[in-house]
């Protein structure tokens, strides 16, 4: 299914075409092209310094290219007001980038205000999103940041990034901190989000396990290049080196681990 | 209890309402000022290291300015500010009083006011400011719902500062003019009134004390995000302003204003001029503790309506004269030219304040010292003392010319403390005041002036220009012409320097009055 869809030769909601961006001599992209097609899930893969957050932060103009071209639904994002593309375009900040002065609810609702949603409408927006990420309305709606968990903080930010209804949503290391329960949960409930909502996911991650489980596509990035694209099978036949190496450890990890646990112990 | 049992205390608490309401005025109004300015530069500036630094730099600069010297380089700058309105737009303003006390505050509340408005805004987490971009936000909307809201705590800590710092600043404004709970400090050391002194000193400390812990609530409750805390500071400190400023208000015009300068004598004479006008039923108050400088300026523009000046002060000072003339002749021309500025010289009030080289009695004896030109030999071995202006004043040169006087070492000093110095031998020659009832006290002698070094320093009643043809305050004011001889001022001044109740200007006044009216 997932594959099909990538094959069809749908409008691509992101794409990325010969693009570079340097800042002072180093290159953190050189010369990316790839293609996110509507309603995918695409996860970027790298380590620190690899450019996979430059080059997701292109595509809402958080930073601006220096070459080649990056459409979102067809348009040309330079001809496109960023402030309103911002708005347009979800996005899930690392370890939550929530405003610590603000209520759950105001920071939930803070794009459709600045839409110039009415207030009521917000409201009623926030309680749908408050289910949708599976928190208790009355328990969390009128908390300060400080007072909730950092499981819970990244469910905020989800629900944020949903608020003004965005069909696309970029999401930088949205479940780096978390601890490993909570992000298994919270991956799942955001992946079934993903679906039942029609997005179009771009994820950044350093973890390869996360993003097999996770994403219809992988891109692999290191020193600012597009190493290799495609599913998690297709990758397995890449040429690289160290693609098959990052493909190789969540594989080796189970081993070890059916290794060390009696077998059916985790259930 | 018998400190307490002074009825001078009651005194004090007399004028609280109105020092205290003119204290919080003029420190609210600086403080709004310093803010209005202040916060629009921290914002503006706080992406650009250079500007920035330059205007940190000019603040610490500014700072570094005693609090006393700012408030009076106010006073000409205005007066030359308002000279140049006339001149190009043919409006005027008063650079006396409010004006510049509360511009001089505003520019010594900006520093706390920058620094912490800077220190708030680039601490604030660049994560959040990325998100406040990621979730839609323009530059101006992230500043005013993101950036500002985190800063506030730091600024509200240095909103604090500035303000602990303005009311205390405050209360040295009284000598350019403007009333604060320095009038209470000013009088009570120029007429040694240790009272008035501690009262307000404990009233401006309760002051600051009080908005500081107020500031200091809404600031916690900003800090902890807890709106009762921060409600309940405001509140606070907006009853405290309104419990302040309502008493001061709606009082009724002040009338006539009477002068005076910073020293006891003056206390007395306003304080006697005041209570004449009030016999004569008109409505008069006194503004005391002017500085020299400033009262002149303030009688031609209308700002006081009388005061006593000394002939050869005016002789000097405003008609820039060195030359020496006899008194009466002095005071014919000092009249024609005052005349020229509109102001009457209505009289001499019969005694003369002039400076004088005084000593112990019996040092002089001893040494055979009888005038100036007796000093002059012993001179080379010799200290003098005088008070803050005198060694810069056209007298001194005049004096050092006509003698040859060359001393081996001069000090400056308060001038209460100046009899109390060359008695105790601490010094051994004082600039002293012909009208100072001390030289009674101490047992000290004037020298003669043989060669009329210093001109003549009657005392003279002066009325401002719109003043000039006002024939039932001259009416109210002649009784006194010439009246009151230099033993009858010396000896109020030294019933003026007592520090006891019946040592309070409005005491001695009562007693000159009795004095010199029944003659």
């Amino acid at each position: 299914m997932t594959n099909e869809l990538h094959r069809m030769p749908s409008k691509p909601a992101i794409s990325y075409s010969h693009v570079t961006k340097s800042f002072g001599s180093l290159r953190a992209v050189d010369g990316v092209s790839l293609d996110v097609a509507e309603g995918e899930f695409v996860a970027i893969v790298g380590g620190s310094g690899s450019g996979k957050t430059t080059l997701l932060r292109l595509a809402n103009r958080l930073i601006e290219a220096d070459g080649g071209t990056i459409s979102v639904e067809g348009e040309d994002v330079r001809g496109v007001d960023p402030v309103a593309l911002r708005r347009r375009i979800g996005y899930v900040f690392q370890s939550g980038g929530l405003f610590p002065h603000l209520s759950v609810a105001d920071n939930i609702g803070i794009t459709p205000r600045l839409l110039g949603a009415p207030a009521a409408g917000i409201a009623a927006r926030v309680d749908e999103l408050l289910a949708l990420v599976q928190l208790d309305r009355d328990a969390h709606r009128d908390r300060l940041p400080a007072a909730l968990s950092g499981g819970q903080r990244q469910r905020v930010g989800v629900a944020r990034a949903l608020a003004a209804k965005p069909r696309i949503v970029l999401m930088d290391e949205p479940f780096g901190a978390l601890d490993p329960l909570t992000r298994d949960a919270l991956g799942d409930d955001y992946r079934s989000l993903h679906r039942k909502l029609g997005l179009t996911t771009v994820m950044i991650t350093h973890d390869m396990t996360e993003a097999i489980l996770l994403a219809d596509r992988i891109a692999v990035m290191r020193g600012g290049k597009l190493l290799a694209q495609g599913t998690p099978a297709e990758l397995s036949t890449s040429g690289d080196a160290y693609v098959l190496e990052l493909l190789r450890t969540p594989r080796r990890q189970v081993e070890r681990l059916n290794a060390l646990l009696p077998q059916g112990g985790a259930a | 209890m018998s400190v307490l049992a002074d009825p001078r205390w009651g005194e004090a608490l007399a004028h609280l309402p109105d020092y205290l309401g003119n204290h919080v005025r003029v420190s609210l109004a600086a403080l709004a000022l310093g803010l209005a300015v202040s916060l629009p530069l921290a914002i503006l500036t706080r992406n650009h290291p250079a500007p920035r630094a330059v205007l940190l730099a000019i603040a610490s600069i500014v700072q570094t300015v005693p609090g006393l010297a700012l408030l009076a380089l106010f006073y000409p700058l205005l007066l030359l500010a308002a000279s140049v309105t006339l001149a190009w737009f043919g409006v005027s303003f008063s650079a006396f009083g409010f004006l510049p006390a509360m511009l001089a505050l505003a520019l010594y509340s900006m520093l706390p006011v920058l620094r912490n408005g800077i220190t708030g805004l680039n601490g604030i987490d660049p994560a959040l400011i990325e998100a406040a971009k990621g979730v839609g936000m323009t530059a101006r909307q992230s500043l005013i719902m993101v950036e500002l809201p985190l800063a506030l705590p730091v600024m509200m800590a240095g909103i604090r500062t500035a303000a602990v710092w303005v009311i205390g600043t405050a209360t040295l404004s009284t000598p350019i003019g403007q009333t604060s709970l320095g009038n209470y400090i000013f009088a009570g050391l120029q007429t040694q009134n240790w009272v008035f002194v501690l009262f307000g000193c404990l009233a401006s400390a309760l002051l600051a004390l009080a908005v500081d812990q107020l500031l200091g609530l809404i600031e916690g409750g900003l800090r902890q995000r807890s709106r009762a805390r921060s409600v309940l500071g405001a509140a606070g400190i907006a009853a405290l302003v309104a419990a302040t400023l309502v008493p001061s208000m709606g009082r009724s015009s002040q009338g006539y204003v009477v002068g005076a300068k910073t020293f006891a004598e003056q206390y007395v004479l306003s304080a006697l001029l005041r209570d004449r006008l009030q016999a004569a039923g008109l409505s008069a108050t006194a503004r005391s503790g002017l500085g020299s400088s400033v009262i002149f300026g303030a009688l031609k523009a209308g700002d006081i309506d009388l005061c006593v000046d000394y002939s050869g002060t005016l002789w000097a000072n405003q008609l820039h004269r060195t030359d020496i003339k006899p008194r009466a002749e002095l005071i014919a021309e000092l009249k024609t030219a005052l005349a020229k500025d509109n102001i009457t010289l209505l009289g001499e009030l019969g005694f003369e304040n002039a400076y004088a080289l005084v000593l112990p009695k019996k040092r002089a004896e001893a040494l055979g010292i009888r005038t100036i030109t007796d000093l002059a030999a012993h001179a080379s071995t010799m200290s003098i003392a005088g008070d803050y202006e005198f060694f810069s004043r056209p007298e001194w040169a005049a004096l050092q010319k006509a003698y040859g006087l060359s001393f081996r070492a001069q000090r400056q000093m308060q001038p209460d403390f100046m009899y109390a110095a060359v008695a105790s031998g601490e010094v051994d020659v004082i600039a002293g005041y012909t009208s100072d009832g001390l030289i009674a006290k101490y047992d000290l002698v004037v020298l003669d002036d043989p060669r009329q070094a210093i001109p003549p320093y009657d005392a003279i009643l002066l009325l401002a220009p719109k003043r000039a043809g006002d024939e039932r305050l001259q009416a109210a004011l002649k009784p006194l012409l010439g009246k009151i001889d230099i033993a009858t001022m010396r000896d109020a001044n030294l019933r003026a320097s007592g520090n006891d109740a019946n040592s309070s200007p409005d005491v001695v006044a009562k007693w000159l009055w009795e004095k010199v009216g029944k003659q």
